[in-house]
C-alpha cells in the first residue's frame, strides 16, 4: 500500500472521530490529539477505524507512535510491511 | 429546558408499543432526543404534528394499555434532567442484563444536534443528505456542503444580493446548551449545600492490569482507564446507596438501580451527562460497549429520553491531557458527583522508598442534606480500594 493510500486511510479514520477537522490546517508533524481535541475515547475509535479499514492489529504499546499524521503513516507502513 | 420541537413520529396510531420503544424524536436544547414509551400498549392518538413546539411534560400521545377501554394514559413529552422519572423498584432484584437496544428504526435519520439545527435554518431535509459521520450520521460539515452545493447555480453571479428576508433565527446551539447548563448549575449552587472531598489513588495496579488485558483483546474490545473509574464507582454505590438517587419533594429518594451519568464533552462546546443504565450489573466488556455507544450518540445525536432523565449519580473524567483535580458541581436533582483528574506520574512512597508511580486524584461533591463528610470519605475510599483490585471489577 502506498503512502498516499495510507494517508487517505489515516485521514478518513481521523475524520470519523473529528468530523469538523480541516485537513489543510492540520500540522502533520505534531500531535493531532491537541490540534483536534482528541480524547482517549476518540483515539480508541481512531485505532478501531484503522484496524477495520487496513486489517492491521495495533498493539496499545505502539499508540504513542500514532499521535501525529506523519507518525501514524510511517508506523502503519512499517507494520503492514512486517505483516506482508 | 421548557420545550422542544417534534421532529418526527416513529409510530402511528394503532401501532403496538413495548416499554422502551422509541415513539418520537424531539429536537431540544440538548440535541435531538429519542422519546421512549414507558409502558406496553397500543398507540391510540398522536396529539402533536411534526414541527409543533411541545412543552416539557405536555401530553403528546395517548397509549392504551392492553385490555383497557379506549382513551387513557397520556405519554408525556421529554423531561430530561428536570424531574426524575421514578420507576418503582421491582420486588425481586433484577439480575437480567439490560435489554439490547432496539435496532434503529428505518426512517430515523442520524444527525448531530448542530447539523439538525443548521439544516432546519437552511430548510434542508436531513433525510436527503449523505452523512460522513459514524454510521452515516450527518455532520455539520455535510449540511454546510449541501447548502453550498444547492444555491450556487440558482444565484445570478452579478446581480446585487437581495436583502435577506427577515427570519426569526434560532440562537446557536452552543448558546442554548450553555443556557441549559447555566440554569442547572445555578440551581445546584443555589439549592445544594455541597461538600467536597478528594483523595490520591495509586493507579499502578489498575494500569498494569489494563495493559495485560488489552494485550489479549482485539482492538475493538480494548478497555480505557476511564472505564475502570465508572465500574469502581458503580460497584461502590451498591454499598453506599445514599449517593445514588434524587432530591425530590423535600427529601432524598434513593435509587436501588445504579444509572451512571457519564459527562461527555461535546465537540461544538458544552457537555451532556446521559446515563448508562444498571452500570453496576454489567461486565467490563459490556460496560465498555455501552460507554462507547453512549459517547458516540451523545456526539452524533440519538440519545434517549430515559438516558437524560434518570442518571442517579454522575461521573466526570477530565481525561489524560488536562488537569489533576476537578471539584465537580452536582447535577440536580442528583445528590453526588464523582470526578477523576488526569493520570500523572509522581513520586510516591511504598515500603519506605520513593518510587515513580501513576496516580489519579478522585474527588467527590455530595449533598449535605443527604450525607456528610464521614460517609463521603468512606464512599470515596471504597472507590479507591476497588481500583486496587482491578481483576475484581
Amino acid at each position: 500500500m502506498s503512502d498516499a493510500d495510507l494517508r487517505t486511510a489515516v485521514l478518513q479514520a481521523l475524520a470519523s472521530v473529528a468530523p469538523e477537522m480541516d485537513e489543510a490546517e492540520l500540522d502533520p508533524k505534531t500531535s493531532f490529539r491537541e490540534q483536534l481535541d482528541i480524547d482517549s475515547m476518540d483515539f480508541l475509535n481512531f485505532v478501531i477505524a484503522l484496524h477495520d479499514s487496513l486489517a492491521v492489529d495495533i498493539p496499545e504499546a505502539d499508540y504513542p507512535r500514532m499521535t501525529s499524521l506523519d507518525g501514524a503513516i510511517a508506523y502503519l507502513a512499517e507494520r503492514l510491511k512486517a505483516a506482508a | 429546558m421548557e420545550s422542544g420541537v417534534l421532529v418526527e413520529w416513529l409510530k402511528r396510531a394503532g401501532d403496538p408499543v413495548e416499554r422502551g420503544d422509541v415513539i418520537a424524536v424531539v429536537e431540544t436544547q440538548k440535541g435531538a432526543i429519542e422519546i421512549e414509551v414507558f409502558q406496553r400498549g397500543t398507540v391510540e392518538t398522536l396529539m402533536a404534528q411534526p414541527g409543533d413546539k411541545v412543552r416539557v411534560g405536555a401530553t403528546i400521545a395517548m397509549i392504551r394499555s392492553p385490555g383497557e377501554a379506549p382513551s387513557a394514559a397520556p405519554v408525556a413529552a421529554p423531561v430530561p434532567a428536570a424531574a426524575p422519572r421514578f420507576v418503582p423498584p421491582p420486588v425481586t432484584p433484577s439480575i437480567a442484563p439490560p435489554a439490547a437496544r432496539p435496532a434503529p428504526l428505518p426512517g430515523a435519520v442520524r444527525g448531530s444536534p448542530a447539523a439538525r439545527r443548521r439544516a432546519a435554518e437552511l430548510n434542508l431535509d436531513l433525510s436527503t443528505l449523505r452523512g460522513s459521520g459514524p454510521d452515516g450520521a450527518i455532520t455539520l460539515a455535510d449540511v454546510e456542503r449541501a447548502a453550498r452545493a444547492a444555491p450556487v447555480s440558482a444565484r445570478p453571479p452579478a446581480a446585487p444580493a437581495p436583502a435577506p428576508a427577515p427570519r426569526a433565527s434560532a440562537p446557536p446551539l452552543a448558546q442554548t446548551m450553555r443556557d441549559v447548563i447555566g440554569a442547572a448549575m445555578a440551581r445546584s449552587k443555589r439549592e445544594i449545600p455541597h461538600y467536597y472531598l478528594s483523595t490520591t489513588v495509586d493507579l499502578e495496579p489498575a494500569l498494569r492490569w489494563l495493559e495485560a488485558t488489552n494485550r489479549e483483546r482485539p482492538v475493538p474490545e480494548r478497555l480505557l482507564p476511564g472505564l475502570l473509574f465508572l465500574k469502581a464507582v458503580a460497584l461502590a454505590l451498591r454499598k453506599f446507596q445514599d449517593f445514588s438517587g434524587f432530591w425530590a419533594d423535600g427529601k432524598f429518594q434513593p435509587s436501588p438501580a445504579v444509572h451512571l451519568g457519564v459527562a461527555v464533552a461535546l465537540k461544538q462546546g458544552g457537555l451532556i451527562a446521559p446515563a448508562i443504565h444498571d452500570a453496576d450489573q454489567m461486565s467490563l466488556s459490556a460496560l465498555m460497549a455501552a460507554f462507547r455507544d453512549l459517547v458516540r450518540r451523545a456526539r452524533t445525536g440519538g440519545l434517549r429520553s430515559s438516558e437524560l432523565s434518570d442518571p442517579t449519580i454522575t461521573v466526570t473524567s477530565l481525561g489524560e491531557q488536562s488537569v489533576e483535580t476537578v471539584m465537580p458541581v452536582i447535577y440536580p436533582p442528583q445528590v453526588a458527583i464523582v470526578g477523576f483528574g488526569m493520570v500523572v506520574e509522581r513520586p510516591w512512597v511504598i515500603d519506605g522508598a520513593v518510587v515513580p508511580r501513576h496516580l489519579v486524584t478522585a474527588s467527590l461533591a455530595a449533598d449535605h442534606r443527604v450525607t456528610d463528610g464521614h460517609q463521603g470519605a468512606r464512599f470515596l475510599a471504597a472507590v479507591a480500594a476497588l481500583l486496587q483490585e482491578p481483576d475484581k471489577l
